[in-house]
């Protein structure tokens, strides 16, 4: 990871493990030193809180697996086991569950914040495309996740979610019954999605590590989406940036503490703590709240086949973005159309997000029809064409002169220089 | 500053289409279901469960101990006869933030059942009076047995205040979490066993989805002798099992709430502590930057 690597070992110890292997000093220039622009406001500290959240859920997963048991008899009353036998095993679930939806909060903060600011855009796009991965290997986790606790709705959202594959022509039954290892969702499945929910979080991590090297190349984007160019428009990683990262997380932390200990269940869904029956479908299944507007999209096409095409798209899509994405201005600050229609954006997910909560008939049907297609709207013709119509503000000379709130350049004052940050 | 303004209206902006697309469907919705036809009557409207005075609700939440010992009484003489709570073990009465039986009375109780075990050394499957370790037996040796008797398999109720819930709606489940209402459970179970309101039909209950309910009326007034004079009615039946049963679904309630008590006071503290450290480095920053550094 790039950066000033300015460190300088002390200790003779030291100096003779940094000349053998220079890891002291990798993470000095990269979480040190690292010069960062100075007008990151705090929508730019939820990278940081995903840090975190990973971590907690790692350490929090591995200890719920030493209580768990992958056994379809067994797995409903092992967790039950943990919530009442297990010393602090109410609190390791309750993390773990409230952290898989806080991690998901974070993760949408962090991509809305990277579509306001265009932070996918040149030179940032292969960035980008290392976020879509961590997102996609992320609902892929949370989602074998919630399989383990073998309730009612574990088991059902398996089975809706896995039989989406069997509407591919041809083979789509035999890949089925592949994925489940048998003919219905059953041991084998649980066991085999155990396995995965251990591995893939690891996955993440590494490529966590690729994502942050990818944005040590360049640095992070700012809210005036120009880039760094002298060293008046950066302030080091520490201690600007550690003391602000650490009290959002702080912050982050209390509205989570909130979930866990004042209202741990109220993210879940009170059928799953009905043991999995197999012979009892649920009146209403419904996934996640991280999943809803996805799901929405699923629902909205009346066809099995276009229905799971349409949202496995509607993942997909936002890969696209630093290419459907036209405008050389990155910072929504400086583009008056973008602005809005981002904000309309926002507005579109969350009201699918609510439709999909909601059962399938009458007027919410029709609502998230006309969602999905302004979803789609939004990524295939709007941002393509406020590229090319949209008249840009014109943009600050540098980072420096965007926190002194001037669009020209003045530099008359960089004695009393007050710090104010833009969007907070 | 400029950005705020934008950033504000920009969440404004966002708000509004919310609201107007969320009415719109709403309405919709509305229309919708009106459309159903004139058959749909009375059984079509669901009534909400209304809303209960539970000791455990809210920051400060406890289980009331004589609530859950009389409400232990019902479960014991009424539900029991069917439900299993096989979750629960006799030794569990007397943990902390429990129903507070001591231990001499738990074991006492425990010594009332009659417990299947073995293989002993010859073999052979026997019964024992019951240990404070053991859990809770069913009447029924199966769930076959059960839908014989009964007609279907009662529900185990060791989970059921978690398990039953019902919808909120639109503005309210967004105010929930605020006000900490997860009570949906115990007020669904005592909404049910208050709900037995049409005299002709045993098995038709106002507040079951679709009104028909497989277990006929299982309270009467007077049917569970409380020695404490806490009225002998439906209401305090119903009311007292509904706590009980939200202690046999979430039993380390009273310590979560109290460890989370603690916890959030250190992370506000800590977050205002490290609000000051930050604002202190970032006055005047350029004397920090590396410009300043020898």
């Amino acid at each position: 990871m790039s950066g000033d690597s300015t460190y300088v070992p002390k200790s003779r110890l030291a100096q003779w493990f940094e000349s053998r292997l220079p890891v002291i000093g990798l993470v000095h220039s990269s979480f040190v030193a690292f010069p960062n622009p100075r007008n990151l406001n705090y929508w730019w500290t939820f990278g940081g809180i995903l840090s975190f959240m990973l971590a907690a859920q790692i350490i929090t997963g591995i200890v719920l697996a030493m209580h768990y048991t992958p056994q379809s008899g067994l797995a409903f009353a092992s967790i039950e086991h943990i919530m009442r036998d297990v010393n602090y095993g109410w609190l390791l679930r309750y993390m773990h569950a409230n952290g898989a939806s806080m991690f998901f909060f974070a993760l949408y903060v962090h991509m809305f914040r990277g579509m306001y600011y265009g932070s996918y855009k040149s030179p940032r796009e292969v960035l980008w495309l290392l976020g879509v991965i961590i997102y996609l290997l992320a609902i892929a986790t949370a989602f074998m996740g919630y399989v383990l606790p073998w309730g009612q709705m574990s088991f059902w959202g398996a089975t809706v979610i896995t039989s989406l594959f069997s509407a591919i022509p041809i083979v789509g039954d035999s890949i089925t019954t592949w994925l489940w290892g048998g003919y219905a969702v059953d041991n084998a499945t649980l066991n085999r999605f155990f396995s995965l929910h251990y591995l893939l979080p690891f996955m993440i991590a590494g490529v966590v590590v690729l994502h942050i090297w990818a944005l040590h190349v360049h640095g992070s984007n700012n809210p005036a989406g120009i880039e760094k160019n002298s060293a008046k428009d950066t302030l080091p990683f520490h201690p600007y940036f550690t003391v602000k990262d650490g009290f959002a997380l702080v912050c982050f932390l209390v509205f989570y503490g909130w979930f866990v200990f004042y209202v741990p269940n109220y993210l879940g869904d009170a059928d799953n703590y009905i043991e999995a029956n197999p012979l009892q479908t649920p009146v209403h299944i419904v996934p996640e709240w991280y999943y809803l507007p996805f799901y929405a999209i699923l629902r909205s096409i009346p066809n099995k086949l276009g229905g799971a095409a349409a949202m496995f798209t509607a993942v997909l899509i936002i890969s696209f973005l630093p290419w459907l994405d036209t405008s050389p201005v990155k910072s929504a600050s400086y583009r008056p159309l973008y602005r809005i229609f981002f904000w309309l954006f926002v507005a579109c997910a969350v009201l699918l997000g609510y439709m999909g909560s909601q059962p399938p008939e009458g007027g919410y049907v029709i609502a998230a029809r006309f969602l999905t297609v302004y979803y789609f709207l939004h990524f295939l013709v709007i941002l393509p064409l406020l590229g090319r119509y949209e008249k840009p503000k014109p943009l600050p000379a540098s980072i420096y002169d965007a926190v002194l709130g001037k669009s020209g350049a003045v530099e008359a004052t960089s004695h009393r220089l007050e710090v104010r940050e833009p969007g907070q | 500053m400029k950005h705020r303004n934008a950033f504000r209206r920009g969440v404004g902006v966002a708000f509004g289409a919310v609201l107007t697309v969320a009415l719109t469907a709403g309405a919709a919705h509305v229309f919708a279901a009106d459309d159903a036809g004139p058959e749909t009557g009375k059984t079509h409207e669901q009534p909400k469960p209304p809303r209960q005075e539970w000791s455990f609700n809210g920051f400060f939440g406890r289980y009331d101990q004589a609530q859950l010992q009389r409400g232990f009484q019902v479960y014991r003489e009424v539900c029991s006869n069917c439900h299993s709570l096989k979750l629960v073990a006799f030794r569990n009465l007397a943990d902390p933030g429990g129903p507070g039986f001591s231990e001499e009375q738990v074991k006492a109780l425990a010594a009332q059942y009659q417990i299947k075990d073995g293989p002993n050394d010859a073999g052979d499957m026997f019964e024992r009076p019951g240990r404070p370790s053991d859990y809770f037996p069913w009447n029924f040796p199966n769930e076959q047995a059960a839908r014989a008797a009964l007609g279907a398999v009662p529900p185990d109720m060791s989970l059921l205040a978690k398990a039953r819930s019902y919808e909120r709606g639109f503005p309210l489940f967004l105010i929930d979490p605020i006000l900490q209402y997860q009570e949906q459970g115990p007020d669904y179970i005592d909404a049910i066993l208050n709900g037995y309101t049409n005299d002709k039909d045993p098995n038709w209950n106002e507040y079951m989805p679709g009104h028909k309910i497989a277990m006929p009326m299982p309270l009467s007034d007077g049917a569970v002798d409380y020695a404490d004079g806490s009225p002998k009615t439906v209401q305090q039946y119903a009311k007292d099992v509904s706590a009980f049963l939200m202690w046999a679904a979430e039993p380390k309630l009273e310590e979560r709430k109290r460890i989370g008590f603690g916890v959030l006071i250190f992370l506000s503290v800590y977050a205002l502590l490290l609000l000051a450290v930050k604002k202190k480095i970032w006055h005047r920053p350029e004397a920090h930057g590396k410009e300043a550094t020898p």
